[in-house]
């Protein structure tokens, strides 16, 4: 058998072409190039919306259209050109479908592909799933099992008519439209996303799935996810996006909100396989989001994401730890390689007393890559024995990328307790050295420390993702090597 | 008129009066220019997110220096000095030079003053080769200063000289004007296999508002050895802006300590850059503040070449309603393989109302390294307190041996004895308590 090196696994890293990158050939309903008013308003008749939503879109463009694209982060990209952009693409209106039998078979293909076969999903996984692609809800599975708890998870549009006291409620309540440039924008142009609300004391009997999917080309997508756990419920929450390969860049502007009242606890997962541009840096994803929950007394939020795809990321998925005794976790791994450029991180906003938070944060950079962590950790003077606990670790795979920390931290309660710490390394070769002469071959012992090194991210995905997971990191793990 | 204004009708006429080289002036008034557009740094620069200098900037400071020497009374100013042992001194009264209480030398190395320097053809060579080569000049403060060169310590000593004692630099302020800026500039030079020790110190005797913008530019050379000690003790009144360049050749070790203790506003700004190989740099800071007061510090070790390393620790204790600012970056070039960059900033939180904002950055472009930082905000351990009540100590001589011993592992490097004494002594009265501990 041949050596596994270091070596042949940033040859691995470099050479591999993304899997996903396949475009389906499907009618799309799509919008002509261009933002104004008259396609944010054509937008929300499209989806038949009631005049509230309208008018909340409308002033949200003209507060995006007043506000000026953000320059802090530790990423270069051309700008995208936002009146190049189209605002809609929907595969061509199907009338409601009850099964999934009705379904154009050339999109359950795309599907099959993806490896989400929705049959497949149904049968074996136990999981639900709603599908977006081009920013439209295609198939939600699983609806009347849910629907029997009291839990509503369907597309954003459909809330929208059939929950509007929810929606009205908690929409943009957690990222206001003004909070930054992308969310203005979001806001504006969603077209649509997921919504799920977990009723008091329930807690979900499965994984709740959303596949995010770009297939049209010169477009944007723009989803909007608004997760409500009520009083003392559960639910665990996962996302995917993949994207086909192009040479342009498209954008990607989602928002994502979570509550989680009084007791309850949300798990958020994301695996993030957006298409990354190819071995020059041409095409790929700009991926701006902006993710944030809030906690209510003895909430918890946990997110997880493991970042692979996409050229450009801009991402910070943050807890607002407004209740007493609330919980915030975030877990992430970034992997960066050939162009890609990662700046992402968290944001920890501790208000209430006894809030407790962790952040674990591993990157991976190969090739000509920059991974930057950012985060922010604050404790609010009157968050009374706050603690935190940050680690960030990098790992770098060459000598041509780089690896960024920008990690604040601004305490104003004597109380606090903090710790933080980050190391950059490679893979030392004491380390495989000390494998090696305990009779661990070199290739294991690499599987092994980089095993070591995600392990603490990965063990937090459920089960089906940490799977997927693994093999987008197509770092050989325990077992699949030797 | 704000100060700014000041600033530019104050300089044509500095320009016009002080003494120097053309060279000087040529690079005294590019800097001036620079200033002139950029202006004071505003809360919106992310270097100064956390501090902002409104308070520092609204008064009507006296920038232009007296050209004569002011009296000064030795006793007021005696206890300022490590007088247990024999140093050389520069010492300078409202920015003017004293040559009464200084001690300098021309005797195999020259430990004279900038003013000297850069009208004097015999030190054109060095100063042309030298000023203002390493300063950032991106930072607002350092350009200020170098349009205002005029005085400061000029330290160059040559080759293969270990200098027999330390060099004490003391800037006093006697309050003469109201209000009073001062803007001291030194250079150190320090040759191949040298060795030196420096004490560096702003101190006001009266209570009135004065504002320094200090900077420091030192340059190590081969196997060069540089301990360099900065005590910020100033009282309540003052304001001080430090800025600190170091540049490092080969297998130098250069040390810059900073005892930030007084004064009601200090900002220091710290940068070493690593031009050759096996470099060792070391960053300590302890900053024990109080009532009102403001510490931030902002460092920057650039790795730009193979095996080499940097240690940083920075220690803080904010009492009362101080604030602390901590932002240390680390940037490893594609170049500097096998970099130990190391950083440690621990903070305790001692009353209600203190804060602290720190963010340790590393960037790093090199795969052979092994960088880390490590930040820690925290309390004292009531536990510990309680046993060491339980052993009879009282409990503000517990609290305080309890910082001491937090703060060791910064006090312990200093190596000049008397100074480390006088340090604990400063403590210890910080505290107010009797520390007495054997050292």
């Amino acid at each position: 058998m041949n050596k596994y090196t270091e070596d042949d696994l940033k040859k691995e890293l470099e050479t591999k072409e993304y899997a996903y990158g396949f475009y389906t050939d499907i009618e799309a309903d799509k919008f002509a190039a261009g933002l104004n008013e008259e396609v944010v308003r054509a937008i929300s008749s499209k989806k038949n919306e009631p005049q509230w939503m309208t008018d909340w879109r409308l002033d949200a463009f003209r507060l995006w259209e007043k506000m000026e694209e953000p320059e802090w982060a530790n990423v270069t990209y051309n700008k995208p050109k936002f009146n190049e952009i189209s605002y809609y693409s929907a595969p061509k209106q199907k009338p409601k479908l009850d099964s999934l039998d009705e379904v154009d078979p050339e999109l359950l293909d795309t599907f099959k592909k993806l490896g989400i076969s929705i049959d497949e999903q149904k049968r074996l996984s136990n999981v639900a799933v709603d599908i977006v692609m081009d920013s439209v809800s295609v198939a939600t599975t699983f609806k009347k099992t849910l629907g029997e708890k009291g839990i509503i998870f369907c597309p954003i549009s459909e809330a929208i008519q059939e929950h509007p006291e929810l929606v009205k409620k908690y929409l943009g309540s957690i990222v206001p439209k003004t909070d930054n440039f992308y969310a203005a924008l979001n806001s504006a142009v969603f077209s649509d996303g997921s919504f799920c609300y977990i009723p008091k004391g329930v807690h979900c009997p499965m994984e709740l799935s959303t596949y995010f999917r770009i297939n049209e080309g010169g477009t944007g997508q723009f989803e909007r996810t608004l997760v409500i756990a009520d009083e003392g419920s559960f639910v665990s929450y996962l996302e995917g996006c993949t994207a086909p390969q192009r040479d342009e860049n498209q954008l990607h502007a989602a928002v994502v909100e979570l509550i989680a009242l009084d007791n309850a606890e949300i798990k958020y997962s994301t695996v993030q396989n957006w298409y990354p541009g190819d071995k020059e840096g041409k095409g790929g994803v700009f991926n701006f989001v902006t993710k944030r929950g809030l906690c209510e007394t003895n909430a918890k939020i946990s997110w997880t994401q493991v970042e692979t795809g996409s050229a450009v990321t801009w991402k910070y998925p943050s807890c607002i730890l407004k209740g007493d005794n609330s919980v915030g976790e975030f877990y992430s791994i970034a992997v960066t390689n050939h162009f890609q450029q990662a700046d992402t991180g968290t944001k920890m906003i501790h208000i209430g007393k006894n809030t407790k938070s962790t952040i674990i944060s591993k990157g991976i950079s190969a090739g000509k890559s920059q991974n930057s962590y950012r985060g922010l950790v604050r404790i609010g003077s009157k968050a009374d024995n706050a603690r935190n606990f940050s680690q960030c670790d990098s790992l770098l795979m060459g000598n041509n990328c780089g690896a960024h920390t920008f990690p604040y931290i601004e305490v104003k309660n004597k109380s606090a307790k903090i710790e933080h710490e980050a190391t950059t390394s490679k893979i030392g070769e004491d380390q495989l050295f000390y494998c090696n002469q305990r009779g661990i071959s070199t290739e294991k012992a690499i599987a092994l420390i980089v095993n070591g090194f995600s392990k603490d991210v990965l063990n937090k995905l459920p089960m089906e993702f940490a799977v997927e997971a693994q093999k987008l990191l197509e770092i050989s793990l325990e077992g699949s090597v030797g | 008129m704000d100060l700014k204004e000041k600033l530019i009708s104050s300089f044509l006429a500095f320009e016009n009066t002080s003494a120097a080289d053309a060279g000087i002036h040529q690079i005294r008034t590019a800097a001036f220019h620079d200033f002139e557009q950029k202006g004071f740094p505003t809360r919106k620069d992310e270097e100064w997110k956390y501090t902002s200098l409104k308070e520092v900037l609204n008064h009507d400071y006296q920038i232009l220096t007296k050209n004569n020497t002011s009296d000064i009374d030795l006793n007021d100013v005696r206890k300022y000095f490590i007088h247990e042992i024999d140093t050389y001194k520069l010492i300078f009264v409202n920015g003017v030079y004293n040559s009464l209480l200084s001690s300098a030398t021309h005797d195999g190395m020259d430990i004279c003053v900038m003013s000297s320097a850069i009208s004097k053809p015999k030190y054109k060579m060095v100063v042309d080769y030298y000023f203002n080569k390493i300063v950032n000049k991106n930072l607002h403060f350092a350009n200020l200063n170098t349009s205002f060169t005029k005085e400061g310590a000029f330290i160059n000593i040559p080759k293969n000289v270990v200098v027999s004692k330390p060099i004490e630099i003391i800037y006093f302020n006697t309050g003469e004007d109201a209000e009073l800026m001062l803007q001291p500039r030194n250079l150190v030079v320090v040759g191949e296999n040298s060795h030196v020790q420096i004490i560096e110190r702003h101190q006001s005797v009266k209570e009135n508002s004065v504002l320094t913008n200090t900077l420091t530019e030192i340059f190590a050379h081969k196997r060069a050895i540089v301990d360099f000690y900065k005590i910020q003790n100033d009282l309540d009144s003052a304001s001080l802006i430090d800025n600190t360049f170091v540049s490092q050749q080969k297998e130098s070790i250069v040390s810059i300590n900073t005892f930030s203790f007084g004064g009601k506003f200090t900002r220091n700004n710290l940068e070493f850059y690593q031009e050759d190989e096996r470099i060792t740099s070391n960053l300590n800071g302890f900053s024990l503040i109080g009532k009102d007061q403001f510490v931030d510090h902002h460092t920057l070790v650039h790795h730009k070449k193979p095996n080499c390393e940097s240690h940083e620790m920075y220690k803080g204790m904010f009492f009362e309603n101080s604030t602390g600012v901590f932002n240390g970056k680390i940037i490893v070039d594609r170049e500097a393989q096998k970099t130990n960059a190391f950083q440690q900033n621990n903070n305790m939180l001692i009353d209600d109302g203190a804060s602290i904002n720190t963010k340790p950055q590393l960037e790093i472009f090199a795969d052979d390294v092994k960088c880390s930082h490590g930040c820690t905000i925290g309390q004292l351990d009531e536990k510990a307190i309680f046993y060491l009540r339980s052993r009879g100590i009282p409990e503000k001589e517990a609290k305080a041996l309890m910082l001491y011993a937090f703060g060791n592992d910064v006090i312990e490097k200093i190596k000049i004895p008397e100074l480390k004494e006088r340090i604990t002594r400063i403590i210890a009265k910080k505290l107010n308590v009797d520390l007495s501990l054997e050292v």
